[in-house]
């Protein structure tokens, strides 16, 4: 009995992940994808709907009016993001990756809001940026751009930029610090035989440090846009479950929550699961396929060097 | 021409450093804000805004600590982020080096198993979660709560370290099954005590989203006694809107634990939370 134990102890020591992890992440998200096609009577589930709540969701109005606009808004919210790390990101990293006393010092200040919950940020930033006190007007009309004064997060056509900016301020040290770790990994020979050949700066950056983090700036490109699509925290805490103004900032993260969960601000409620469920199914549906053909496509890269 | 190119990397040297003091300055001036305005009072953070204020009270922190409860969200968080790291770092490397250092039948599917969580979000099975810990009658308490985050962790934490347990030699382990050690003291005396350094990574990785977390709370819990810092922060900005000083003593509060220990631990903090990104 004992030997056996002895020879088989792997088991013991794998069950409890096992346990867990199947109970409390795989049997979810499978479960997940099958919810959207019953109905549901508050936690009660009904009869088989087929495609029903997905029809309900896509093509009846006003569910599909929402759907549809959230998209657009978390697609902006991506490209807006990624646009910010691969210009100003990328240009930190390579300024950063000069090395020195005072670059440590600016590499580890901008990893602080990253520290944050996203909470804390959201509140921080409704303060800054409100009307009558936020330093943020108060610093344009101090530059003599006082005309520019407005209420960010309050007129629908600057909330949601505002939000993505506020998260990029929160965000951004973590793709500056992946880059800069793929660019000191770049063995210094490759650019000292390229300064031998007599390029220079732009060059040297073009030709060397770019296609050796391209790799770097794909896979953070990925986690951007799961974490982009996945948004809630920061609209939920600024602009409520609905997205607010006119559902302006409403994106699929809230969409999602305060269809299945209610617009409850409190938490805790039940709203509309089967409904709810579909929603989930389709950010999924998106995100799982987006993610595994760029995975795909960078392994392929990959080999060919 | 040689004076030129001397005054012209230097004048280059100037500009990428103003340029980085600005941004520096973008990032630290709302955190400073926020620290020096909680000392004041709400009155004096209206009329001087950006002044330092003209007394340094501690009034806001102490009622936001007592009367907002802010000590029993701390209590709760400190609790909760605790034991879900410790049991992730005993179940994970458990697991790990199950799976590295041992050839059975179906281990590679195993892996594979494990492997497949790592770039699924959670949230997106959180009703069916909902559901499961309401029948387990496990809604509203702090285990519905932690039970999510070890399986949460689970795919990441397993998958860094059988990368180290693997690249661990055999002869330790031979040397020990001489030495008279069963295989749970192998792996408990001798090969975990050698991956300490990822432990750091996987602890550190899965704390600070633990702490900060504010989705799985709002789902999971309703009493205000059980919520942790984030989802009670919510609730305390409902209640004391007028009162500016305690938003930003609370905001403070809640980011300082993590603040802190990133100032002493930067180079830890910063190689587990871009471990996920990163290729060794």
């Amino acid at each position: 009995m004992h030997r056996w134990v002895e020879k088989r102890v792997y088991i013991i020591m794998i069950l409890p992940a096992l346990v867990v992890y199947t109970g409390f992440m795989v049997y979810p998200l499978f479960t997940s994808l099958l919810y959207g096609l019953y109905e549901w009577e508050g936690l009660q589930r009904g009869a088989f709907a087929g495609l029903a709540n997905f029809r309900t969701i896509l093509w009846e109005r006003p569910f599909n009016v929402r759907f549809f606009n959230a998209i657009q808004h978390n697609i902006y919210f991506f490209a807006l993001t990624f646009a910010i790390q691969s210009t100003a990101g990328l240009g930190l990293a390579v300024l950063f990756s000069q090395g020195g006393r005072l670059m440590t010092l600016y590499r580890t200040v901008s990893f602080i809001p990253y520290t944050l919950s996203l909470v804390v940020v959201g509140f921080l930033w409704s303060l800054m940026l409100n009307p009558t006190w936020g330093i943020v007007n108060k610093a344009l009309a101090a530059a003599g751009l006082g005309a520019w004064a407005r209420p960010w997060l309050g007129d629908p056509r600057t909330a949601l930029t505002a939000i993505i900016l506020i998260n990029a301020w929160r965000w951004i040290g973590f793709p500056v610090l992946v880059f800069l770790a793929a660019i000191q990994s770049i063995p210094s020979e490759l650019h000292e035989a390229a300064r031998v050949d007599g390029a220079r700066g732009w060059q040297l950056f073009r030709h060397i440090t770019l296609p050796l983090v391209m790799p770097a700036v794909l896979t953070v490109t990925i986690l951007t846009f799961i974490y982009d699509f996945m948004a809630f925290e920061l609209i939920f805490v600024m602009q409520g479950s609905s997205g607010g103004p006119a559902y302006s900032t409403d994106v699929l993260g809230t969409l999602f929550y305060r269809t299945a969960f209610g617009e409850s601000v409190a938490g805790g409620d039940i709203g509309n699961i089967g409904l709810g469920s579909a929603i989930a199914f389709l950010m999924f549906l998106i995100v799982g396929t987006v993610s595994l053909m760029a995975y795909r496509w960078m392994t392929r890269r990959e080999t060919e060097y | 021409m040689r004076f030129h190119q001397r005054a012209f990397r230097l004048f280059k040297r100037i500009g990428i450093h103003a340029l980085l003091s600005l941004y520096s300055l973008a990032v630290l001036l709302p955190l400073v804000i926020m620290v020096v305005n909680s000392f004041k009072t709400t009155r004096e953070i209206f009329l001087a805004p950006f002044s330092l204020p003209a007394v340094w009270s501690f009034q806001s922190y102490v009622q936001v600590w007592q009367r907002a409860s802010f000590g029993v969200y701390f209590a709760n968080s400190l609790w909760v982020s605790t034991l879900s790291v410790t049991a992730i770092l005993v179940i994970a490397s458990m697991a790990a080096y199950g799976l590295a250092r041992y050839r059975f039948r179906g281990v590679d599917a195993l892996r594979l198993y494990f492997l497949a969580g790592l770039m699924v979000p959670l949230r997106l099975g959180v009703v069916p979660l909902f559901v499961l810990v309401q029948r387990l009658g496990l809604l509203d308490t702090h285990w519905a709560l932690i039970l999510t985050y070890v399986a949460n962790g689970m795919p990441f934490s397993i998958f860094l370290l059988s990368g180290f347990f693997r690249r661990l030699p055999q002869e330790l382990e031979h040397a020990a099954r001489i030495d008279g050690c069963t295989e749970f003291q192998i792996y408990r005396r001798v090969m975990l005590p050698l991956v300490r350094p990822a432990l750091a990574t996987v602890a550190i990785y899965n704390f600070v989203p633990i702490w900060n977390d504010f989705f799985f709370p709002l789902i999971l819990l309703r009493s205000d006694h059980l919520k942790t810092i984030p989802l009670g922060m919510t609730l305390f900005f409902g209640q004391h809107q007028i009162d500016w000083s305690l938003l930003f003593a609370g905001m403070t509060l809640a980011s300082l634990p993590l603040l802190a220990l990133y100032l002493m631990l930067s180079g830890h903090f910063i190689r587990g939370l871009t471990a996920g990104a990163i290729k060794r």
